[in-house]
């Protein structure tokens, strides 16, 4: 069975597609959408404020998280701000021009109409928020305050102190708690989806382990929706959560979703760097940092002064230097890049060498300690907390992190995967960023998704698929539940001697290398062959401890660990295969004579979409071509 | 309106604001007590005739009788269910627990409350019925104090009850208007210190009546 | 440097638990409370033997999902902060620590440190939202909210429902918890239309969860790791005392 990725995109001009796709979409009569039950995975911004959506319009909807409560989702650690084109400050911002620095942000790899859409949807978002009661951050005369943040020259970020995601995920979360009160919505807490159910061609449900006791159930519906997020932690060492994990979207994809674009990862420049080996994860300082925040090394390699004792004509603020007109406000994989170029330098700071300073001794200077503190005071506390360091009076270390999964499974217009009846929202899908996200562009596309657009979808397929009645006795359902139970059975038995996060922390070890910031054919033909290697040896030298009937901690990392496995080698394969550079994906053979990311438009404008094939055999590449018909590619120039 | 007045009393916040309302009442009794005792030192005619004066008046005097017994009551009856449903609320304790920032007068209102309850049924025997008090004369209220405070025992007790009144009225006293809903960052500290100086004058003007009759001051 | 750990181990809700003895070795102080944990459990299981459950997402300190008791004080010695955040370099070399889960009737312990702490959402449930319709939402600079006001409801909303209120309250009272959000939705504009009917609902349901009364003592906002004050129960007090009186 080949798959085919109709984009279905409308015709018509891009700032009409949207009310013209609604409009020709078909309607399900409010009394029966209590018929129709709708399964959602994940219960972050995308996936809590579709099912909260779902729910108010009548379906019977049924929302899983592995958490022990939608509210602690990984949403809620996002920490800068949500972009929206509402022009308050009349500084020149417009729908067009977010769609704009979108696309451009992204490298051009992303599909324009799901980008314009997005950046419509924008303002929708901010008021949809402050009438749930996100007690963003206000001007004195009581209106929005917004602040510009990496990659815009506008103000359009709206934020919450440095905890937006937070409130944003409690808004959603609080309107969700709404809709369980109602009955329209039936949580299903500490519940992990294990296997995607597909009947017929279509998605039917799910089969889910409940992490308390251990019972592998299975669930129907007319329809499954995934808001899982992104699969970061394939890495071990990413700011993602520690539950952050691909099984559910990898499960999909086995089962036939094409997986989009899985190399496009996301490289945070600001993160606190790593300490020693027994480090767990990475802790993102947010990006809005680096509104005030200068950052520089030293101009020598090899300095190991304190940076207090480092004069000012021997320090090098690389950023400002090479670009003068961003200074250290480049997007992202820009500025991950560059400190990792001075890192290799040998001009790295602090004991490992892998490290920048990020300076606010300037604007502390210049806009006085309170505002500053004000600004940024809990990020401020955080990294003292952390390194036990002042960053008012020492400049901070910061180091890239793997951060946001850009790619992830491949979605139309409509946001459903190749399977039809499975939708995937935020970030567990491909759709809006590219090759690169812009900083406070994640918000916003996981609550459009949730909100404005799944809903409106998700309906629409419902009203015009004619699906059969069944339930958990289909045969397809019963053998799912044997395969979610065998794998279980499998990895308990294997009673190796060495732990799940030992084999997780070699395998982040070998793709941050070879896949990581920058990448090269003969780096990731290598990865490749050190991921199945690594495999094999998980399968055969696995320990996995206690029992499966209960809360089992070990047991549902190793889960996970296995599908990362299998990931990572199709992260390598289509790193290996854009043989070229584009965004957070930079691949060292094509470059600029100075370094930066060269595309190659005349053989890479497209999305490539991998389709499983089984066990073992390699999985086929489809291609969805990209054209860019309202801002034409350029190579971006941040100089 | 009956459901109403239920679902007020079945929460702890309906709870919580009974008890500071008629600890409120409590508390303004015993200020009323305080400065009508403290006539002691203006000698044996004028307290006397204070006592006097207020049973010339059986019928307010009764009133505030029962309305002080029901006040305490609804005190005593709702930090009971109170405190059954917060003991029941941890049916396993912890091996280890550190209090770091509760006053211990806050912590110890379930100590200090039974006490003064003891405290008070034993003073009324003392000084109001006179069945434990073999001096005790009908009327000569002077006469009665300074023979029950020459017995030492009866003075420590006293004493004990005062200081442990004063630690229950210094967390009740701000602590009500946090039970009504008054919070306020400025004037919530200003409280807090005031129920301390009120809770301790309160106290001292108390305990300085025994100590007047053991020292000879009052005899 | 070394430490010595008591924690507490109880295979599953129905069973009987104890306190088990470990001996860390070679601790690095900048390591967190939940790393060291990581470090036990991947010795414990070369050994074979279960590791420790305790609850973690995020790792810093704001999914709400770690929490247990140090030596008697939620989230332990260091104000303002989750287990996650806590570094070892808060302790001394050879120090014992005593690591229990939240203690209530409301938060039965599943396994060794993990509570359910499902009671929250259900407090949610019953009132903590604004009944917004996705789409109804007039312009978000439709109604202008005083910065002050802002301000203070995101004092309130920065609660992260971790449960160490509950866990450090003598009477396991979930009253700031509550009180965070009834002062968060009641501090703004839009959250007036229910605020009477949040109050009465929430709070309902907070006694329906064997959670103890508030005692105003103080315990829990020496414990909250994003500093929520004493001042959101008086906000609950005041809403659910007014909504009885106005209630016809």
């Amino acid at each position: 069975m080949s798959i085919q990725l109709g984009s279905r995109v409308p015709h018509g001009p891009i700032e009409k597609q949207w009310d013209q796709a609604r409009f020709e979409m078909k309607l399900v009569n409010p009394a029966n959408k209590r018929k129709h039950t709708v399964i959602v995975v994940g219960s972050g911004l995308a996936g809590a404020s579709a099912a909260a959506t779902l729910g108010e319009l009548g379906y019977n909807v049924k929302c899983f998280c592995f958490q022990d409560s939608p509210r602690r989702a990984h949403s809620i650690a996002a920490q800068g701000g949500i972009n929206a084109a509402k022009n308050y400050h009349s500084d020149g911002d417009s729908v067009f021009r977010l769609f704009y620095d979108t696309v451009k942000g992204g490298d051009f790899r992303s599909r324009e109409a799901n980008v314009y859409r997005l950046a419509q949807i924008s303002v929708n978002i901010i008021d949809q928020c402050v009438a749930q009661g996100v007690p963003f951050a206000r001007e004195y005369g009581g209106t929005l305050a917004n602040r510009s943040f990496g990659g815009a020259q506008v103000s359009r970020t709206f934020y919450a102190r440095g905890q937006t995601g937070q409130q944003l995920l409690l808004g959603a979360y609080q309107a969700l708690e709404r809709q369980v009160d109602a009955g329209h919505v039936t949580m299903f807490p500490r519940t992990e989806m294990l296997d995607l159910v597909v009947i017929d061609g279509h998605a039917r449900g799910i089969v889910t382990r409940n992490l308390v006791t251990g019972k592998i159930e299975s669930h129907v519906a007319d329809a499954v929706v995934l808001g899982t997020g992104g699969y970061g932690n394939v890495y071990y060492l990413s700011t993602n959560a520690k539950g952050s994990n691909c099984t559910a979207i990898w499960r999909a994809h086995k089962r036939g979703a094409a997986f989009a674009n899985p190399c496009f990862t996301q490289i945070h420049p600001t993160c606190i760097p790593v300490s020693g080996h027994y480090q767990s994860k990475l802790t993102l300082m947010s990006e809005s940092l680096r509104n005030d925040g200068r950052i520089w090394v030293p101009l020598k390699a090899g300095d190991k002064r304190p940076p207090n004792q480092i004069p000012e004509n021997e320090r090098d603020y690389y950023l400002e230097r090479r670009y003068p007109s961003f200074g250290n406000l480049v997007p992202r994989d820009v500025a991950s890049r560059n400190a990792k170029a001075v890192c290799d330098e040998g001009r790295g700071v602090g004991e490992t060498g892998h490290g920048v300073y990020l300076d606010f001794s300037d604007s502390i200077k210049s806009l006085g300690v309170d505002l500053i503190r004000e600004r940024y005071g809990n990020l401020f506390d955080m990294y003292q907390r952390i390194t036990d360091e002042n960053p008012y009076q020492v400049p901070m270390r910061i180091y890239p992190a793997i951060h946001y999964t850009m790619g992830g499974l491949w979605v139309d217009y409509y946001l459903m995967s190749t399977i039809p009846g499975l939708f995937v929202i935020g970030e567990a899908n491909f759709s809006d960023h590219g090759a690169n996200r812009l900083g406070a562009s994640a918000l916003m596309q996981g609550l459009s998704d949730g909100y404005f657009i799944l809903p409106y979808t998700v309906g629409d397929y419902i009203a015009k698929s004619k699906l059969d009645k069944i339930d958990t006795g289909h045969p397809e359902f019963a053998k799912s539940r044997a395969g979610v139970a065998d794998l279980t059975s499998r990895l308990l038995s294997i009673q190796g001697s060495q732990t799940v996060d030992s084999f997780h922390r070699r395998l982040g070890r070998v793709l941050w290398d070879y896949c990581g910031m920058s990448r090269n054919a003969q780096g990731l033909e290598l990865a490749l062959g050190q991921i199945r290697e690594l495999r094999e040896q998980y399968w055969k030298d696995v320990t996995v401890t206690g029992g499966a009937d209960d809360l089992n901690q070990s047991l549902e990392r190793a889960g996970r660990v296995a599908d990362f496995f299998e990931l990572a080698e199709l992260m390598c394969l289509d790193a290996l295969d854009r043989n070229e550079s584009c965004g957070g994906h930079f691949r060292e053979e094509c470059q600029t004579p100075d370094g930066e990311a060269q595309r190659n438009d005349q053989e890479f404008s497209y999305v490539a979409a991998w389709e499983y094939q089984g066990p073992e055999q390699p999985p086929a590449l489809h291609k969805e071509p990209l054209h860019f018909e309202y801002v034409q590619p350029s190579q971006r120039s941040y100089k | 309106m009956e459901i109403a007045a239920d679902r007020f009393y079945t929460s702890t916040i309906g709870k919580k604001a009974v008890m500071a309302a008629s600890g409120c009442v409590l508390f303004l009794f015993v200020v009323g007590h305080l400065i009508g005792n403290l006539q002691i030192y203006e000698g044996p005619e004028k307290l006397n005739h204070y006592a006097v004066l207020l049973r010339s008046m059986p019928a307010l005097l009764w009133s505030v009788r029962a309305i002080l017994l029901l006040m305490l009551a609804l005190h005593v009856w709702s930090s009971v269910q109170l405190a059954v449903r917060n003991i029941d609320a941890r049916p396993t304790g912890y091996v280890k627990k550190k209090a770091t920032q509760s006053s211990y007068a806050s912590r110890t209102m379930y100590w200090s409350g039974p006490i003064i309850l003891a405290f008070v049924v034993y003073h009324l025997l003392d000084f109001t019925f006179g069945n434990l008090n073999p001096h005790f004369e009908e009327g000569n209220v002077y006469a009665n104090v300074v023979a029950s405070f020459r017995v030492i025992p009866v003075s420590a007790f006293y004493i004990v009850a005062m200081l442990l009144l004063a630690m229950h009225l210094y967390h009740g006293l701000w602590s009500m208007f946090q039970s009504l809903g008054f919070y306020h960052p400025r004037y919530t500290p200003v409280l807090k210190r005031s129920a301390a100086v009120i809770a301790i004058l309160i106290a001292a003007g108390n305990i300085s009546i025994p100590v007047s009759v053991m020292a000879g001051i009052v005899r | 440097m070394r430490l010595v750990l008591h924690v507490w181990r109880q295979k599953n809700p129905g069973s009987r638990g104890r306190m088990v003895r470990y001996e860390a070795g070679d601790v690095n102080p900048d390591m967190s409370m939940l790393e060291l944990l990581d470090v036990i459990n991947e010795g414990l299981m070369v050994k074979g033997e279960e590791p420790i459950a305790f609850e973690h997402d995020c790792r810093e300190g704001i999914c709400g999902s770690c929490g247990f008791m140090i030596n008697g004080i939620a989230h332990g010695p260091l104000p303002a902060s989750t287990v996650c955040q806590l570094t070892m370099r808060h302790f001394k070399d050879g120090q014992e620590l005593y690591l229990e889960p939240w203690r209530a009737k409301a938060f039965p312990v599943i396994k060794d440190l993990v509570v359910d702490r499902g009671a929250f959402d259900r407090i949610i449930s019953a009132g903590g939202f604004i009944s917004v319709p996705t789409g109804s939402a007039p312009d978000g600079n439709a109604i202008p909210v005083p910065k002050e006001d802002a301000d203070r409801a995101m004092d309130a909303a920065a609660c992260i429902g971790c449960g160490a209120c509950v866990a450090a309250c003598p009477n396991a009272s979930a009253a700031l918890f509550t009180g965070a959000k009834i002062a968060h939705l009641g501090l703004l504009p839009q959250g007036q239309p229910e605020r009477h009917e949040r109050a009465l609902r929430m709070v309902t349901q907070f006694n329906r969860e064997n959670f103890g009364s508030c005692t105003n003592i103080g315990e829990c906002e020496a414990v909250c790791p994003k500093e929520i004050k004493l001042e959101v129960i008086a906000r609950m007090n005041h809403d659910f005392i007014q909504a009885s009186r106005l209630r016809r």
